[in-house]
């Protein structure tokens, strides 16, 4: 029901995000949705790519300070208002969205999340027939 | 058990007439056979009628590690060339190597020194006993080497390097104690691993480390990968080399064989005497050496002397562990730094890689420490995604620096694998008061 995120820590000053990136490029992983969440002095870059397996093992081979994480992805129809009715369904069972980015895919919204609570959140997700992206539908994109 | 009981375990009262006795000697010895001592002393308008008692040592001048270079090679010396039995010389990268000559008698006390550490260790006739210093121009290796023949155990005189064929002299022969730097210690249980010998094929039960400074977590962990109980052992080669003092069974410190070695604690920046256990710079004079004495040398190592009585029964004073060395030491807000003391604390924290950097600035007109950490890679494969761990990893550094230096210090968490790494000390310490 998850897809795997690529979570990196790096340092909140010029350089380091390139680093990175040039190493993705030079091991061949290519990037299908990334975000950054800040502070002033760090930052935590998340990636959606390809091969997630072989980009964390191979950062980690790097000295890289990386994780694997399991993050939802859930596809949306393309109307108005729809990343709002699918948050309020985790928002009234008490689960809190820890972050969230999205993408677009095929014109449909694609919205990537973690909660606080992994298990409860798949129930909610069940329940509500929400449009759950499997991992190998992300490779189809590259 | 206690190698020398009559003078190890002497009453403070009875030592104290000792010192005393021998202080006057050795003023009066420098003075009629060190011009450079007689001088100093002539300056100050001191003959050695002025000395009464151990109490007056703090008259005497001090002596520091540049006059050994300005003196080279053998201008401290007091005892004629024919006396000199041996030579030892240290390393000297930064200026001429410092000289040291021994008569009979020092090497002779050397050796009655370095027999009571290893008696306190536990070391007897029975044991095999590995010397895994470096033999030659350096202390180490013969200074160990003769206290354990003179005690009677068997000496394997292994010195550094070849290892491998090390450990297995060190199995196939039953050795039962080792005495080596702690770093070299690591490296043995390194090799012996990746060779397949298990601890338990290993007879070690004792192990003297010394010569450069180490911390519990050293000591715990060689204590675990080779099976031995792990003592600390001081020394300096200005002084005399290994055995100037030793950790009991007790391992609260180490006694200093101050019939030889008389110890003072200075403060560092104003030389005035410091009480027992506060901390300071550990000043020695030797009161019986004969080759080349010294009058309160500034050893530049910071350390506590405790005198509370031992439960081993020693009367000796003890020293703590080092802090660091005077010459490492910043004032930042007018507290005494260490950056020691910082490196204690990083490597009680399971999160941060050992390495560091301090960057002391001054903003408007206040100063200001930064402490960089590296985070351990590896931590952050346990399922991290936010800054939760990074945060409590500031919060608790920043508490326990507190405590410990008594100042506060902001401190930032780096990346793995971007701070400079071990080669010189001073490299960890970024002072940018100076530099403006």
């Amino acid at each position: 029901m998850t897809v795997n995120q690529i979570s990196i820590f790096i340092e909140n000053k010029s350089g380091t995000l390139v680093k990175v990136l040039k190493f993705l490029k030079d091991e061949g992983i290519q990037l299908i949705a990334s975000t950054i969440a800040d502070t002033a002095e760090y930052g935590i870059f998340r990636i959606i790519c390809s091969e997630p397996e072989r980009a964390y093992q191979s950062l980690k081979a790097a000295g890289v300070a990386v994780s694997l994480c399991e993050v939802f992805a859930i596809q949306l129809d393309d109307i108005p208002g729809r990343a709002a009715d699918a948050i309020e369904l985790f928002a009234s069972e008490g689960i809190s969205i820890a972050y969230l980015y999205s993408f677009l895919l095929n014109g449909n919204g694609v919205l990537i999340f973690r909660t606080d609570n992994a298990d409860k959140a798949r129930e909610v997700i069940e329940k509500n027939n929400l449009k759950v992206i499997p991992e190998k539908d992300l490779s189809l994109l590259l | 058990m206690i190698w020398n009981q009559s003078k190890e375990c002497l009453s403070p009262e009875h030592m104290r007439e000792y010192q005393s006795k021998m202080l006057y000697k050795m003023v009066d010895y420098v003075y009629h056979n060190v011009p450079f001592y007689r001088n100093k002393l002539q300056e100050m308008d001191l003959t050695p009628n002025d000395i009464h008692s151990i109490d007056d040592i703090v008259k005497l001048p001090f002596t520091i590690k540049q006059d050994m270079r300005d003196n080279y090679p053998f201008g401290l010396q007091a005892a004629p060339s024919s006396e000199i039995i041996r030579i030892h010389a240290s390393s000297g990268t930064t200026g001429n190597p410092t000289i040291v000559g021994y008569t009979r008698k020092d090497v002779g006390i050397w050796s009655e020194c370095m027999s009571r550490c290893l008696t306190a260790y536990g070391v007897n006739r029975n044991d095999i006993f590995s010397v895994a210093y470096g033999y030659g121009l350096f202390t180490g290796g013969l200074g160990v080497h003769y206290g354990v023949e003179n005690l009677g155990a068997a000496v394997l005189p292994a010195s550094t390097g070849g290892t491998e064929k090390h450990v297995r002299l060190i199995r196939d022969l039953g050795v039962t104690g080792i005495a080596c730097t702690p770093s070299y210690a690591l490296h043995l249980a390194e090799t012996m691993e990746n060779m397949g010998i298990r601890k338990d094929q290993l007879k070690l039960r004792i192990g003297a480390f010394g010569a450069e400074p180490w911390t519990d977590a050293m000591r715990d962990e060689i204590e675990e990968r080779l099976g031995l109980n792990a003592f600390n052992l001081y020394g300096l080669s200005e002084i005399m080399g290994p055995c100037v003092s030793y950790e009991c069974e007790c391992q609260q410190g180490s006694h200093i064989n101050w019939d030889h070695y008389f110890p003072e604690i200075v403060d560092p920046v104003t030389l005035e005497p410091v009480p027992y256990g506060q901390p300071g710079e550990l000043v020695f004079t030797t009161l019986t050496k004969e080759g080349m004495p010294l009058l309160r040398y500034r050893t530049r190592d910071l350390c506590t002397l405790y005198n509370e009585p031992c439960s081993c029964g020693r009367t000796s004073p003890r020293m703590g562990r080092l802090l660091g060395r005077s010459d490492d030491m910043l004032i930042i807000r007018g507290i005494n730094v260490f950056p020691s003391q910082v490196e204690s604390v990083i490597l009680t924290m399971p999160e941060c890689a050992p390495h560091y950097q301090l960057i002391v600035d001054r903003v408007n007109n206040i100063d200001t420490l930064t402490v960089q950490v590296e985070v351990r890679q590896d931590y952050f494969a346990q399922g991290f995604d936010t800054f939760e761990p990074i945060f409590n990893l500031e919060k608790q550094l920043t508490n326990r620096l507190k405590s410990v230096l008594s100042i506060r210090a902001k401190v930032e968490v780096k990346q793995p694998g971007t701070l400079p790494r071990s080669e010189g000390k001073n490299k960890f310490v970024i002072d940018k008061r100076i530099l403006k």
